[in-house]
């Protein structure tokens, strides 16, 4: 099947309503395996059990960056190509991108109490990251306010490309500045700090949650274009109405 | 499995984590039948979709 027939909005549910059952059982299959794993990993010798935070933290963390990335390139769809489903795509992605980055802030907050003595810095780390949870909540600002959804969609699609700045400055604040939070311990030049025991759960826990945001952003999208089936079936009704009348 | 002197840290987290995927859940299957019921209503009703017409 060609790529481009993804652009039509009838395959792409067809081909959503295929795979939604797969990636369902999927994610739950690698969340039982996960949890296990997790629930079961030693504690850290500095940090004790708290360390079990971090099997939540790291994935919303990456999951709240993954999200702004795949808006960022369904905004290039929507700006350059106007792609049929690119503003589907990055509409959808913006209430779970925002409800992971809360999840990475608070699951922060908590370990951070117990291991830093404190709920919350203003470091370079925490601030960046809280930046990005207001630039989502200005997307979907733009989204649900906009009276035309195509202007609504060209606003937030700006600001999806302009907010992907935030993404560099996430990563890096580490290194560039001298921050309370630690530095990159898994994906780093020189492999990952981390021991296997807690490693393995980390990245199992990290690949169901990624699984967990794709099936999520599917089915977002599917809802999305059956909303944009109604409107249309509504502004058809309302015009021969309008017709009738005259 | 010991959770240690720190366990409301712990359980807070993962409750927080559970409660907001499930709130999501529960918006998506929500919102979907939603979506299918006032689109059947629609259909019902004799309104069509441009593509979906035959002549």
């Amino acid at each position: 099947m060609p790529v481009i027939d993804l652009a039509n909005p009838t395959r792409f549910l067809s081909i959503v309503n295929r795979v939604l059952p797969w990636l369902i059982a999927a994610t739950l299959l690698l969340f039982v395996i996960g949890l296990y794993r997790a629930m079961n990993a030693p504690d850290d010798y500095q940090q004790g059990a708290t360390v079990k935070i971090m099997f939540l933290h790291v994935p919303a963390a990456w999951l709240g960056m993954f999200g702004w990335g795949l808006m960022s390139v369904a905004a290039l769809g929507t700006l350059v190509w106007r792609h049929p489903l690119a503003d589907v795509a990055g509409k959808a992605a913006a209430p779970i991108g925002a409800a992971f980055t809360f999840i990475c802030l608070v699951t922060g907050s908590l370990w951070g109490r117990p291991t830093w003595g404190t709920y919350w810095v203003w470091d370079a780390r925490l601030t960046s990251m809280l930046v990005l949870l207001l630039l989502y909540l200005g997307v979907l600002a733009l989204y649900w306010t906009a009276e035309e959804p195509s202007r609504g969609a060209r606003a937030a699609a700006v600001l999806s490309l302009v907010g992907a700045v935030n993404l560099p400055i996430i990563k890096f604040s580490v290194d560039w500045w001298n921050t309370l939070h630690q530095p990159a311990s898994v994906f780093r030049m020189g492999g990952s700090t981390i021991a296997p025991a807690l490693l393995t759960p980390l990245l199992i826990m990290t690949l169901a949650f990624t699984l967990l945001f794709l099936t999520l952003h599917l089915a977002v999208m599917r809802n999305e274009i059956l909303r944009r089936r109604v409107r249309s079936m509504r502004l058809l009704q309302a015009q021969k109405l309008a017709e009738a009348g005259a | 499995m010991t959770i240690g002197p720190h366990a409301d840290f712990i359980i807070a987290a993962y409750a927080v984590t559970i409660f907001v995927v499930a709130a999501l859940v529960a918006w998506v299957v929500l919102d979907y039948s939603a979506q299918r019921r006032i689109l059947g209503d629609l259909e019902e009703r004799g309104v069509t979709r441009r593509s979906q017409r035959k002549d």
